[in-house]
């Protein structure tokens, strides 16, 4: 390396940083300014279907956590087993997602919510009344594309201008 | 009168910003010159092939997530291409090119990192490490958006992957394509001619292909020592015998060198990506096949080319639904046996960008 020319590439390099200056914020304050996340988005809690549920137990399973507990007792009047008791851990949980791809009756969504911090260890146990769908928890499309089609677009960064102010 | 000196022991890590995670290195010096290290593991280690043993062949592939976790698609892949082998398992074609694209954006992801950290370590302070995140979280937006998660993405299963790529998800690949040369060129330009990096990373480090190949070390790394061996081509799996592309290999094996490795692998995976992109077909993305796995009796293995190196995963079935055995051939652990011949003699300044410049992940070295 020639000392004359010594500085030449911290030189370039500078101008790459400087040039970016005048371009658009990549990041996004979070909080306030909120993206749409995946529509297949795992969110950190299970949406069960009530009506749906057989109580065959193949989630539970399937789960490689051992998160889901269910409780299953038989109604000789109408002939099928009434779920007694359904309960996940969302502390063991690790949103792989196996229980609703193994579900055979579609009966168990990912919720779409990811603000789920508790001050408990107990409150993260979940029982079988605050799993159903309610307006607040929404279903995540992830292996149901028709319930995706309905939610909003994910935001993309590819989308957004980042070239020039 | 000489002066009289002895060695002084000196504990880095494990939780030091330059050693990547929670690993300890032992390292001898005299005055500032390293004669000696003894890296030191196990802080992050979860007993995960013994987690795997009383797991289902599906319930596995959360665990591999967790393995190397820059790179947590390739290891999927990994997985699951030993249990196909082990198996007999047909994947159809278009979950292949699925598995193709995938793998080599999570190595465009996993390459940006490394080169990131590598410049971190170098000194140049989060200015090139910010740039690369920008690029990589493209990458995850697009993982997002097919896998539903960012970080462990959970995404390939045995005989396919989970779900089919969502519709929106070729247009924006296609924006992701038609960008990254320009940032790939920008990052040029903001480091090759840098004279401060060159003067800290050429020569620094050295790794003959000799001594590369003694340590059985793989990926960049080796590549970097300038032996052109590259699993894609050297032992083709999946469909990359399908593709054109080149194995880059650098000459002397030193610290830029390893960098320029992985910029150059950057660019040879785009163009794999681009040619996947053209043909990829229409169809099924998984095989038919019941909900838990039983392989005959026997064993496998099955290695592909992970973003770090070789990545293997060893199978041993017993006929039930949990391998009775799951081995692991991390590549950061294999490559870090070269670390002791690299940084004899240099400072330990030097060090801490010869261990910055092999790119390890904790996560994989202890399992």
């Amino acid at each position: 390396m020639k000392f004359e020319r010594y500085g030449i590439g911290i030189a370039k390099g500078l101008t790459v940083t400087i040039r970016h200056l005048f371009r658009h914020p990549t990041v996004s304050q979070y909080p306030e300014q909120r993206l749409n996340i995946s529509r297949r988005f795992r969110g950190n809690e299970l949406v069960w279907n009530k009506e749906k549920c057989t109580g065959c137990g193949t989630c539970a399973k399937t789960c490689p956590q051992g998160a889901i507990e269910i409780v299953t007792s038989t109604d000789m009047t109408e002939n099928k087993y009434v779920v007694d008791k359904y309960q996940v851990d969302t502390g063991y949980c690790i949103n792989c997602g196996l229980c609703i791809e193994s579900c055979p009756y579609e009966a168990l969504y990912f919720s779409h919510a990811f603000e789920c911090a508790r001050y408990r260890r107990s409150e993260l146990v979940q029982s079988k009344d605050d799993m159903l769908e309610t307006p607040e928890r929404k279903v995540s499309g992830y292996f149901y594309p028709d319930k995706a089609n309905k939610l909003p677009e994910q935001t993309l960064l590819v989308e957004k201008v980042t070239e020039k102010r | 009168m000489a002066v009289r000196t002895e060695p002084f022991v000196l504990n880095m890590g494990p939780v030091h910003p330059s050693t990547h995670g929670v690993f300890r290195m032992r390292v001898t010096l005299d005055g500032e010159v390293v004669v000696d290290i003894e890296p030191i593991f196990g802080y992050l280690h979860r007993g995960i092939e013994k987690l795997a043993e009383q797991r289902t062949y599906t319930g596995i592939i959360p665990l591999t997530d967790r393995l190397d976790y820059i790179s947590s698609m390739s290891n999927n892949f990994a997985y699951c291409l030993a249990v196909e082998k082990l198996a007999g398992i047909k994947v159809p074609e278009r979950a292949e090119y699925i598995r193709v694209i995938i793998a080599e954006l999570q190595r465009v992801a996993a390459l940006l990192i490394a080169v990131g950290a590598f410049l971190n370590d170098c000194g140049a302070f989060f200015t090139p490490f910010l740039y690369m995140f920008r690029e990589r979280e493209r990458i995850v937006d697009l993982f997002e958006m097919v896998s539903g998660q960012r970080l462990t993405y959970n995404y390939m299963r045995v005989g396919g992957v989970s779900q089919d790529l969502p519709d929106e998800f070729m247009p924006a690949l296609r924006k992701f394509m038609n960008m990254m040369p320009r940032f790939m060129a920008e990052y040029d330009r903001l480091l090759v001619q840098n004279e401060i990096l060159i003067a800290r990373a050429k020569g620094v480090g050295i790794l003959t292909g000799e001594q590369a190949i003694n340590c059985s070390a793989s990926g960049p790394v080796l590549r970097a020592s300038g032996v052109k061996w590259d699993i894609r081509k050297a032992d083709p799996y999946s469909i990359y015998d399908r593709f054109d592309f080149a194995i880059p290999t650098q000459t002397t094996g030193d610290c830029y060198d390893r960098y320029r490795q992985r910029v150059e692998e950057t660019r040879q995976s785009l163009h794999i990506i681009r040619q996947a992109m053209e043909q990829i077909p229409s169809g099924p993305v998984r095989a038919e096949l019941p909900q838990l796995i039983r392989p005959p009796a026997g064993e496998a293995y099955a290695h592909i080319e992970a973003p770090k190196g070789e990545l293997g995963f060893y199978l041993v079935s017993d006929n039930s639904i949990a391998p009775y055995r799951c081995h692991i051939r991390p590549p950061s652990l294999i490559n870090l046996t070269a670390l002791r011949d690299m940084v004899r003699g240099w400072k330990i300044a030097d060090l801490i960008i010869i261990f910055g410049s092999i790119d390890i992940t904790v996560g994989e070295i202890d399992r």
